[in-house]
């Protein structure tokens, strides 16, 4: 059984059967068709989804209905994640749940709004004032639009935090044929919740900074206890805190429950050849050339092995470093400048390391790959 | 409220024990006195209760309740407060703002009044940013003296009453700290079910009082002397958002969400390798519809396909190009190098694809309309004349015509795949589609079509 379809399509599908309840989004090529379809499904399912006056205020709604228990996401491309930054340092401050789609495009500032880039890599790592760790994945196929979708609503539950998923025009865009066995559903933890009558309060503690790395558990407004949010350095209590004890265990913690915990969340697809000096290493939809080319230089008896990385942050270090034994020489492949390029160097340091770039509009072909395999 | 086991009413105050920290005589403190008043008047469950606040010194005003409360950015309180209220109808969402919010974030103030959502805005409004050295905002009555405008405001107040009132809030109020009826017009903006918004002229101490001689006299003067009207000035009944989102997709509830649209192979192929085609055309033209078409007939036929397209960000003007991978494989790569068959339908489609016409070689096959019958190509080239047709093409169909003569000829898969890939589509397409393929197919059958193939 198959289908023909693309992967805005997965997405929703894979942020209907996370459980989604709210979205806002404001019009973007090319990450519209997902707020046209959330507007049409999420009524289904009795959520809420809205089109906002602005990105601005698309994710503004989405943090307020987070705190109010909603099950939020929000999509747009690379301008749009401009908008957004700001209050992407708000949710990872206020501990927020939050779905943030990223369908990339072109380059810098208007850029080519229907052509295909990866030029957002590192500005979802760091596209917010302060510097903190953000979970970034990245699916290079159709069925992976799916399932990590449902994962990035997993980690954000599970973790308390926004979470990426970086997509790109001809990811989201492109039809393509998708055998149904392929679609693989992941199981969504619910964000770990308190009410009154366990704790006896009235008032609620929404922020815990022992340990270190633990994920306090979240009570949402209209609940049964009193509820505080802010994006302000705080305390336990959501207080405005400059006490420098209270604010450097807040910062640390904000820090350690991913850092700590990266292991949990890295994800690879490794496809290692024995002998292969060669190591591929590409994500998104330049990771689908990738694994073509993989078949064409296996068929003529040449030896490569291949890192598809999904987990772009937290680097999945512990993959990598597997993935490089014996390696001697790396290839970086991706619709940048060399922007994961400067991860892999970080980690295979000492073996030759090659990018692999185009920055044209157009994909990197497999004819491409063999010319560096 | 989903459950109240601690009895918490009739509550004497909202505010907690913590004294405002605010300057002596601000008006911040007097402003949220009447709130509590309101809320105490009101006896709302402080559970059910959230106070919405972003930056400035109005800013801190949350901690000083006993009520649920969010903290956010400068200026987007309205829309944390709307997605709130979205998620939470019940809820009593309450949004307190400076004017420097009132500046920043006065697009969503606009949008919230438009959609008349369930939110209570009070406006502590005096006139400059007191927390960062006393800037003019966008309320600075003209001729204000402040750091930024050291000879003078140059610029006019927003009248932040009217904006609303003009744009779809229900309940508009302005007042003053001093008012001492404060407290019910509050406590009836948050009873009122639509957007609310009190406007509350104030004194910065540390500020504007200084800098202007300002005083409770020279602030009831500028409002009498811009001629703002105060009190209760607009009132109406309509929807409220959140409740009307509901009532309007009550209907849609519980019907089945997105599901994937298998398509069973009922058809054979004759493809053993992967065929890239691509057509060229006009948008407006159908191209990608076409192309779709020709897809599914591929799934139709066992095989697996690709669609790539490219268009401009105009939408009825431009190019528009379709690149179709058919493969009896699984297809990785989605970006044609070379097509090996290119069908060149506009000018615009051809200075989008020109480039290729260097890379194909004579086993390549290119089929284009009349005008492109001279261009430079190895590969074998067909030129198509819509006149030709033994049936009539109709205009917006041609591309599908031209497309199913293609495919015809190409015999990669029955050109019944095609008849049956339009049934699958939108019914109000159906016919035409059909009526094109089947023109399609009739003019292949024709010698005429082919009369000038062969290698320019």
């Amino acid at each position: 059984m198959r289908e023909f379809t693309d992967g805005s399509t997965a997405t929703v599908r894979g942020a209907l059967a996370a459980g989604c309840t709210f979205f806002a989004g404001y019009p973007i090529t090319p990450a519209s068709p997902i707020l046209m379809a959330m507007m049409r499904e999420l009524p289904k399912v009795g959520g809420v989804a809205i089109q906002a006056e602005d990105e601005l205020a698309a994710i503004g709604m989405c943090i307020g209905a987070s705190m109010a228990g909603g099950r939020a996401m929000t999509a747009t491309s690379g301008p749009g994640i401009s908008l957004y930054s700001e209050n992407i340092g708000l949710a990872i401050m206020g501990e927020v749940p939050l779905v943030i789609v990223d369908v990339q495009r072109l380059g810098p500032s208007t850029g080519g709004a229907t052509t295909v880039g990866q030029g957002d890599v590192q500005f979802v790592r760091w596209g917010t004032a302060g510097g903190y760790p953000i979970i970034a994945l990245a699916p290079s196929s159709i069925p992976e639009c799916y399932s990590l979708t449902m994962k990035a609503f997993d980690l954000a539950e599970r973790f308390r935090c926004p979470v990426f998923l970086v997509t790109d025009k001809e990811l989201n865009m492109t039809m393509n044929t998708v055998d149904l066995d392929q679609y693989q559903d992941v199981s969504v933890r619910d964000r770990k919740t308190q009410e009154a009558k366990d704790i006896g309060e009235e008032t609620f503690t929404p922020y815990r900074y022992h340990p270190v790395y633990g994920v306090p558990p979240m009570a949402h407004f209209g609940d049964d206890m009193i509820v505080r949010f802010t994006g302000s350095t705080h305390d336990e209590r959501a207080l405005i805190s400059k006490d420098p004890p209270t604010v450097d265990a807040l910062n640390r913690h904000l820090a350690a429950k991913i850092e700590h915990q990266r292991e949990e969340i890295e994800l690879v697809t490794a496809d290692l050849q024995l002998g292969a000096k060669t190591l591929l290493v590409s994500y998104g939809v330049t990771a689908r050339a990738m694994r073509e080319a993989a078949i064409l230089a296996r068929g003529q008896s040449k030896k490569v092995s291949l890192l598809t990385v999904h987990s772009l942050w937290p680097v999945p270090q512990t993959a990598m470093k597997s993935a490089l034994k014996g390696v001697e020489r790396v290839v970086v492949a991706e619709l940048n400048l060399g922007q994961y390029r400067r991860e892999v160097e970080r980690i295979a340091h000492g073996r030759e390391i090659v990018g692999l770039n185009r920055v044209d509009g157009e994909l990197i072909s497999p004819d491409q790959f063999l010319e560096v395999i | 409220m989903r459950s109240a086991p601690i009895s918490i009413t009739p509550l004497e105050t909202y505010r907690n024990q913590s004294p405002y920290p605010f300057c002596p005589g601000c008006g911040h403190g007097f402003i949220l006195d009447h709130l509590n008043q309101a809320l105490v008047n009101l006896q709302l469950d402080p559970r059910g209760v959230v106070i919405v606040s972003d930056i400035g010194c109005v800013g801190l005003s949350d901690q000083y309740f006993a009520t649920s409360a969010f903290h956010g950015l400068h200026g987007r309180s309205t829309t944390y407060a709307t997605g709130i209220k979205l998620m939470r109808p019940d809820l009593k969402v309450i949004v307190v703002m400076g004017d420097g919010g009132t500046g920043i974030g006065g697009t969503h103030l606009i949008n919230a009044a438009r959609r008349n959502i369930g939110i209570t805005v009070l406006v502590f409004n005096n006139f400059n940013f007191g927390m960062t050295g006393g800037q003019h905002s966008v309320t600075a009555p003209t001729g204000a003296l402040t750091p930024t405008t050291l000879a003078g405001n140059l610029e006019r107040p927003l009248d932040i009453c009217a904006t609303v009132a003009a744009n779809g809030a229900s309940y508009v109020y302005r007042g003053t700290s001093f008012d001492k009826d404060l407290p019910e017009h509050i406590a009836e903006a948050i009873q009122n079910q639509g957007f609310s918004l009190l406007d509350i002229w104030e004194l910065c101490t540390a500020y504007y009082v200084p800098n202007n001689q300002f005083s409770r006299r020279a602030l009831m003067d500028t409002l009498e002397r811009l001629a703002f009207p105060t009190g209760l000035i607009h009132r109406q009944e309509a929807p409220e958002y959140a409740a009307a989102y509901r009532r309007l997709y009550a209907e849609v509830l519980g019907k089945p969400t997105l599901s994937p649209q298998s398509i069973e192979p009922i058809f054979e192929n004759a493809l053993d390798h992967p065929l890239n085609l691509v057509v060229a055309g006009s948008a407006g033209g159908k191209v990608r519809s076409a192309v779709r078409l020709i897809g599914r007939a591929a799934l139709l036929s066992g095989l697996r396909a690709t669609q790539r397209d490219d268009y401009p960000i105009t939408i009825k003007s431009g190019h528009s190009v379709s690149e179709l991978v058919l493969s009896p494989n699984e297809i990785n790569y989605t970006g044609i190098d070379r097509p090996d068959v290119l069908l060149i339908l506009t000018q615009d489609g051809y200075q989008k694809v020109a480039h290729y016409l260097p890379l194909m070689t004579r086993d390549d096959q290119l089929f284009v309309l009349p005008p492109f019958a001279g261009v430079e190509t190895r590969a074998q080239v067909t030129v198509i004349d819509p006149s030709l047709s033994p049936r009539r093409v109709p205009r917006t169909g041609v591309t599908l015509v031209i497309v199913s003569a293609v495919i015809k000829q190409l015999a990669a898969f029955p050109p019944q795949a095609l008849e049956e890939a339009a049934r699958m589509g939108r019914k109000q397409f159906q016919e035409e589609n059909l009526k094109a393929i089947a023109a399609g197919l009739a003019w292949a059958d024709q010698k005429e079509t082919t009369h000038l193939q062969g290698a320019l």
